[in-house]
């Protein structure tokens, strides 16, 4: 049994492992280590393609995540007064949101934004004063936005409610009691408490988004993310500045996430113990 | 708008309230005295909390209102009403320091009141509770007690008209609860604040009330000062949940004003105090504290064989058996001991009581 786990284990990390090493090879080819450089760390970073896609799933990501925390707090604190059957229904959505295949979401997103473009663009073209010279709806940021935050939201409603139900309903009458409004209420009490799970789900949903292809493959239209930038070029051959730029995002993405762990579980165990 | 000295600081008149086909509090008729120390006490589940939360503003009652200074305030929220409340788990904010938590109410209060008027005020409530030099401290870092008094502290830092304590010293051991009674019986008296304490533990509630509130499925059994229900309580259900006492089944023989006899079993004939809805005739109840009854070895009275004796300092206790009476408790003072001596599980002896020692109850 430990045999299999350890080999299991082994196929799980060796192909990243192997990136890491080789991103550091001070030679051309990926096949053989030639000793050890960071010359193509710079050569990443130095590339404008490579900039150019990092600012595009920076600021995709940044979005995203925002849209998705707002919408996804508000959505978790309004579910708290649902219950019942509604409750369900909300729950299962919730789940299935999180648990459909990349892909489905891909290409439904990537319908529906088409189809709702094709509609509204004859409509603007026609309300437009001048002919020929209406704005197109098209795929691209804005719509890499809309695709992640939709599907980051459900993280963040399932991440901050569980939170919120494990709050201690007393100290909200506690508030009220001592006579805050309940206003005053959300912002001195309720806040704080959530306020580690809503951090931890922008994170979430930061890496989320940054770390995307196949959604973003789908509904980015012209625009490339680092992702998409990573597969194009993967199609000429691996180089070591992809195992670079691949290293770098894997660094990041495990920061945050370990970032994102550490405040939940810091923010878990600061309630009391009775 | 405030009341004089002798109008009730609160009341509740045919409160009700229903969740769902539960009725957690049935036609509650209650006046809360300016300055006394009123105790809701009842079995689990019995409605005390929901009459407390009604008071608090966190339940709107179903039906009939409540009055806190001769308003009415069915409809105002709980963060609008002068009435503060210390929760049977505390409920202090874990996000804040102790001192935080104790000038939390101050805080909330517009205009704002100025800063060092605010930290002048949680020190001194610091030190009424006992615990000066323990604000900075997280809540977290207090003990069980410690953190019972600062969410006292939280309380009392508000000078509310009314405080509402909810089971406080459930979660305490039994030593570090006598200690809290006292201190919150004493506390009570220097700052002449009204409070409502609900509880489950008949002593507590006899030690440090002026008044009790005796429930029972949502409804008031009787009312009155801590002697007025250990002396004259209105049926069983009273007579039981307030001190320990004997209870013996018989036949109301005849009543006289206040006063029936009842016979018993074996013919044993019970004097005494006549509860409310006796009548002759009927079946009912005699109740005798174990205090009335003493024990001797000279014949007359009821022959008795000693089952059980527990000794418990100033008192023992005596669990002993009569053939028509079934087994009962009588408890010796000292001095009544060095009269007849110590009895031993299997002595036989007579118990007697005086005429008028008896309660004679209803069976409810
Ligand atoms: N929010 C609620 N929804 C439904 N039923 C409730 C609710 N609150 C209280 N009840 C019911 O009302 C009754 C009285 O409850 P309450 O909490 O007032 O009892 P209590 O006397 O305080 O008991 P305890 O000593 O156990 O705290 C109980 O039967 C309880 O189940
Ligand atoms: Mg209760």
């Amino acid at each position: 049994m430990r045999v299999y786990a350890l080999a299991v284990y082994l196929f799980l990390y060796i192909p990243i492992g192997v990136i890491a090493v080789f991103s550091f090879n001070a030679g051309r080819y990926a096949a053989q280590l030639q000793g050890f450089s960071t010359q193509w760390y710079g050569k990443a970073l130095a590339n404008p393609f490579v900039m150019e896609a990092l600012q595009t799933s920076a600021t995709v990501a940044a979005s995203s995540a925002l849209l998705a925390t707002i919408a996804g707090t508000l959505a978790a604190l309004a579910l708290q007064g649902v219950g019942g059957r509604p409750r369900m229904i909300f729950d299962a959505l919730l789940y299935i949101a999180v648990m459909v295949p990349g892909i489905v979401i891909g290409i439904s997103t990537l319908i529906a934004l088409v189809t709702l473009f094709d509609w509204l663009n004859p409509m603007i073209a026609s309300l437009w004063p001048v002919a020929g010279t209406a704005p197109q709806l098209h795929l691209g940021t804005g719509s890499l936005i809309a695709a992640h935050g939709l599907f980051a939201m459900a993280l963040v409603v399932i991440i901050v409610r569980a939170r919120v139900a494990g709050m201690d309903r007393s100290l909200i009458e506690a508030s009220a009691d001592l006579g805050a409004t309940p206003f005053g209420t959300f912002r001195q009490v309720t806040l704080p408490q959530i306020a580690p799970a809503i951090l931890a789900g922008f994170l979430l949903s930061f890496t989320f988004s940054f770390d995307d292809f196949i959604i973003a493959f789908f509904v980015a239209g012209s625009e490339t993310t680092l992702p998409i930038y990573v597969f194009s070029s993967i199609r000429r051959g691996v180089t070591p500045e992809i195992n670079a730029i691949g290293t770098m995002v894997l660094a990041v993405s495990l920061m945050v996430l370990i970032l994102a762990q550490t405040i939940l579980r810091r923010g878990g165990v600061r309630a009391p113990e009775e | 708008m405030t009341g004089n000295d002798d109008s009730p600081i609160a009341e509740l008149r045919g409160a009700t309230k229903r969740f769902g086909p539960v009725v957690a509090a049935r036609n509650l008729n209650l006046t809360i005295r300016r300055g006394e120390f009123l105790s809701f006490l009842g079995p689990s589940g019995c409605g005390k909390t929901t009459a407390l939360r009604m008071l608090a503003g966190f339940e709107t009652p179903s039906e009939g209102a409540i009055f806190l200074d001769g308003q009415q305030v069915n409809d105002l929220p709980a963060h609008r009403r002068p009435v503060n409340m210390v929760f049977q788990h505390y409920a202090l904010f874990p996000h804040l320091t102790v001192a935080e938590n104790i000038s939390y109410g101050l805080r909330q209060r517009r205009p704002k009141p100025p800063k060092a008027d605010v930290a002048a005020a949680v020190e001194r409530a610091l030190e009424t509770v006992r615990l000066p030099g323990f604000g900075a401290r997280r809540i977290w870092e207090m003990s069980g007690g410690q953190q019972q008094r600062v969410a006292l502290a939280r309380a009392i830092v508000n000078e509310p008209k009314l405080l509402l304590l909810d089971e406080p010293m459930a979660a305490l051991d039994k030593k570090l609860r006598h200690d809290m009674q006292i201190e919150l019986q004493t506390l009570q008296r220097q700052l002449g604040i009204t409070f409502i304490l609900v509880t489950h533990d008949q002593e507590e509630a006899l030690s440090m009330s002026d008044r009790i509130c005796i429930m029972r499925d949502g409804q008031i059994v009787q009312m009155g000062s801590p002697r007025d229900l250990y002396d004259r309580p209105k049926n069983r259900y009273v007579a039981d949940f307030v001190g320990k006492s004997n209870f013996f089944d018989g036949t109301v023989e005849s009543v006289a004003g206040d006063s029936a006899k009842m016979t018993g079993p074996g013919d044993v004939a019970f004097v005494g105090h006549a509860g409310e809805g006796v009548a002759p005739g009927q079946a009912a109840m005699a109740s005798v504290r174990p205090e009335q009854i003493s024990l001797s070895r000279g014949a007359g009275g009821v022959p008795v064989t000693v089952v059980n004796r527990i000794f418990l300092g100033e008192h023992t206790e005596y669990l002993v058996r009569n053939p028509d009476l079934g087994q009962f408790l009588i408890l010796a003072s000292r001095q009544a001991e060095a009269g007849e001596g110590n009895f031993e599980p299997g002595d036989t002896g007579y118990a007697t009581w005086r005429d008028g020692a008896a309660l004679i109850l209803n069976n409810d």
